[in-house]
């Protein structure tokens, strides 16, 4: 079965929820009583239309202010994927719900209005899906119908958008123009008669198409520990099992493996799940390995190939997003969890602030604010084994953890 | 003995079943006293199976807590109790009814009246008596439009309380259950699942399911277009709304005050899968619990409930 995650981001108009409403309505994945619901609430608030963010904003707040404060995740199938959408917030203040809602995606939709063209918003969308190195981005150029499905227009906002592109990080990104009319049904789910110049697909064609082994980036494989398995039963008396779940690659029965930090060589014994035993496991999949060797392991080890090591360090920079409103500043101190691990940080500086709609770098900050996307180094109380995020979408991403408060006030993606 | 299957063809896999997993051991990992809150429904057996594949061949390092309404449908406390005994579990059993007794809660009265909303005392009063820091319980997304807003992890404060607008942000797949003493966390492993792939999941794995989902004969009568079981020690029934036998399932199993049945001939677990694809109303449409208002259900979230 296959599940793609995407992420939308627009701004507050650029009709989101109604993009998301069309594609749930036209592969009539709303229920009866739903549709319903939405029917009856948009007449009383006197709308002449359906408005689909009703069955989106699930908070009261945000009903009342007609805005979205957190991500929604929508869930709809087809017959041969099964799609779930992080429908993130469009307000410039919550870029860190968009950093959230495209850090557990593998495709972004980005939506931009016909008759505004690219904003300043679009460029921190884009900037934000390429820091976080999303494979597939479609971007949705909405509201053709109020543009006359202007072909010139369609191509200028697409000249437009691809001078950014040429300021990207992430170039393997693969990115699609589609001209759509999410309240009229435009090239959402059906080809639109009005728009003979346009020869693509539609959107929910496009997301049919993408198959599932372009959309993760792949590297080495790597296993951290999650938890170990010991039975102490009679029929599982000596057993000893690393529970976990497989990265970036492939570990088979017999490969050739290092322990981290102990760098103690062993080989992969067997790999279960459940009750059966597999040959290989495959990229992201929750299993159980043994090893031919009596090796002490605990949580937060790491098996990797032999020949593939990741860096072993007690320091790193990285591009990290503010989340907290409590400013960061050089010198405070921190949980890092990377991955399953957790460890005491320091910070050691702030190299500089990253404008995220490519307008370049600002040299002088010298603390964090919410939302600010910045440039820092870190020291750890001990060593962490990564790879860049570039290399490594998983191994190479950490979350910052208040020591004080427990919350989890930033992301970070290793340089 | 085991079998051997190959697992290199990633079209094989199930992301939902292997995150669900991964949750799974986060919790044991990270918790010094998790739950699992068992209701007998079908999303609870799930999460037991999810649980079974996580450890295996250890046992599930939990224990199963049913907050027992005394509302329950019979068949789901007869299949609750065989489950345990099959797998060897540890259950825990705590009653709205002693909550009631203790004066802790009121009993409701009426037509609408259902134990629903008090059970969230009897939870709280549990999670603080066994001192649990993580409760793993089976609520979907795709249920509802508060719990869509829900996170994996989801921290609950010293009174049992949901702060829905100032929630941790949950990046890739790094769960942080660092909480402070007299937290919880309320964790949520089938939050990407929607409501047939908990069916077709049930198939393919061959789960053992209560009888009240198949289809069977009950006495039941009509009211507000749905229909209910009629057991009037439970259940609130006027004189004239009269009792008939149909031939019904349920859908989603909660008390018999607050769980309508749909008409069904759906007797086997394929025509169940195959009703469900078919169906166009959503599976909380049968729910009175939810109906009381636009914003029910997170108002029951911050109060503590599931």
């Amino acid at each position: 079965m296959d599940v793609l995650k995407i992420a939308t981001a627009g701004s507050v108009d650029d009709g989101k929820s109604t993009l998301i409403g069309r594609l749930l309505y036209d592969t009539k994945s709303l229920t009866t009583d739903k549709l319903e619901a939405i029917e009856k609430k948009s007449q009383q608030l006197g709308y002449d239309y359906l408005d689909f963010s009703l069955a989106t904003d699930g908070l009261v707040a945000e009903r009342e202010q007609g805005i979205t404060i957190d991500v929604a995740h929508i869930y709809f199938s087809t017959a041969n994927k099964s799609y779930i959408i992080a429908d993130t917030p469009g307000h410039v203040e919550y870029t860190r719900n968009m950093v959230t809602g495209a850090s557990t995606s593998q495709a972004a939709i980005v939506l931009i209005d016909a008759r505004k063209g690219v904003i300043e918003q679009t460029n921190r969308h884009f900037f934000i899906n390429n820091l976080l190195r999303i494979k597939t981005v479609i971007v949705a150029i909405n509201k053709m119908d109020l543009v006359d499905f202007s072909e010139e227009k369609y191509n200028a906002i697409k000249s437009d958008f691809e001078a950014l592109m040429s300021k990207r990080d992430y170039q393997d990104q693969n990115i699609t123009f589609i001209p759509v009319s999410a309240l009229k049904g435009d090239n959402v789910v059906n080809k639109s008669e009005n728009t003979p110049w346009y020869q693509g697909e539609t959107l929910l064609q496009h997301l049919e198409g993408i198959d599932k082994q372009d959309i993760y980036n792949t590297g080495t494989p790597r296993f951290p520990v999650q938890y170990v398995v010991r039975p102490k039963t009679e029929d599982f008396h000596d057993f000893r099992g690393y529970a976990g779940k497989v990265y970036g690659g492939e570990l088979s029965v017999g490969d050739d493996i290092v322990v981290l930090p102990s760098q103690t060589k062993s080989k992969i014994k067997d790999i279960h799940f459940y009750d059966k035993k597999i040959e290989t496991a495959s990229r992201r999949s929750s299993v159980l390995i043994t090893l031919e060797d009596d090796v002490n392991i605990s949580r937060g080890d790491m098996i990797v190939k032999e020949n593939d090591l990741p860096v072993i360090d007690k320091q790193f920079t990285a591009t990290i997003s503010w989340m907290d409103s409590q400013n960061l500043t050089p010198g405070s101190k921190y949980v890092v969890q990377h991955g399953v691990n957790k460890v005491l940080a320091k910070v050691d500086s702030i190299h500089h602030k990253i404008n995220p709609d490519y307008s370049g770098i600002d040299e002088g900050g010298k603390s964090l604010t919410m939302n600010d996307i910045a440039t820092v180094s870190f020291k750890l109380n001990k060593p962490i084994f990564y790879d860049a995020f570039k290399e490594h979408r998983t191994n190479g991403s950490f979350i910052i953890i208040d020591t004080q408060s427990n919350n989890t006030v930033g992301a970070g993606f290793i340089q | 003995m085991l079998k051997i299957i190959d697992m290199k063809d990633t079209s094989k896999i199930n992301p939902l079943e292997n995150e669900a997993i991964y949750i799974m051991r986060e919790v044991a990992a990270q918790f010094e006293k998790p739950v699992l809150l068992f209701s007998g429904g079908k999303d609870s057996i799930t999460l037991v199976r999810l649980a079974q594949k996580a450890f295996y061949p250890a046992k599930i390092p939990f224990p199963l807590m049913h907050i027992d309404t005394g509302h329950n449908f019979p068949e789901t406390i007869e299949f609750r109790d065989r489950l345990v005994k099959e797998l060897g579990l540890e259950l825990i059993v705590r009653n709205v009814q002693d909550s009631i007794d203790e004066g802790k809660v009121r009993e409701e009265s009426g037509r609408y009246a259902s134990r629903n909303v008090l059970q969230t005392t009897t939870l709280l009063d549990a999670i603080e008596e066994f001192k649990f820091d993580a409760c793993i319980g089976g609520a979907r997304r795709d249920e509802e439009k508060a719990r869509a807003k829900e996170r994996i992890f989801s921290v609950r404060d010293d009174f049992g309380q949901w702060d829905e607008k100032n929630q941790r942000p949950e990046l890739f797949d790094m769960l942080n259950g660092n909480i402070e003493l007299g937290q919880n966390v309320r964790v949520f492993p089938i939050s990407n699942w929607t409501e047939l792939d908990v069916w077709s999941y049930i198939q393919k794995e061959q789960i053992e399911i209560p009888s009240i989902y198949f289809a069977h004969t009950r006495a039941t009568f009509l009211r507000d277009g749905l229909i209910w079981s009629a057991d009037d020690a439970v259940v609130y029934r006027d004189e004239n709304e009269e009792v008939e036998e149909r031939i019904v399932r349920f859908r989603t199993v909660g008390d018999m005050s607050c769980t309508a049945a749909v008409l069904s001939t759906a007797s086997d677990i394929v025509s169940v899968v195959q009703e469900i694809r078919d169906s166009t109303i959503s599976e909380r449409g049968a729910r009175i619990d939810d109906k009381r208002s636009e914003a029910a259900m997170e108002k029951r979230k911050q109060q503590g409930y599931f």
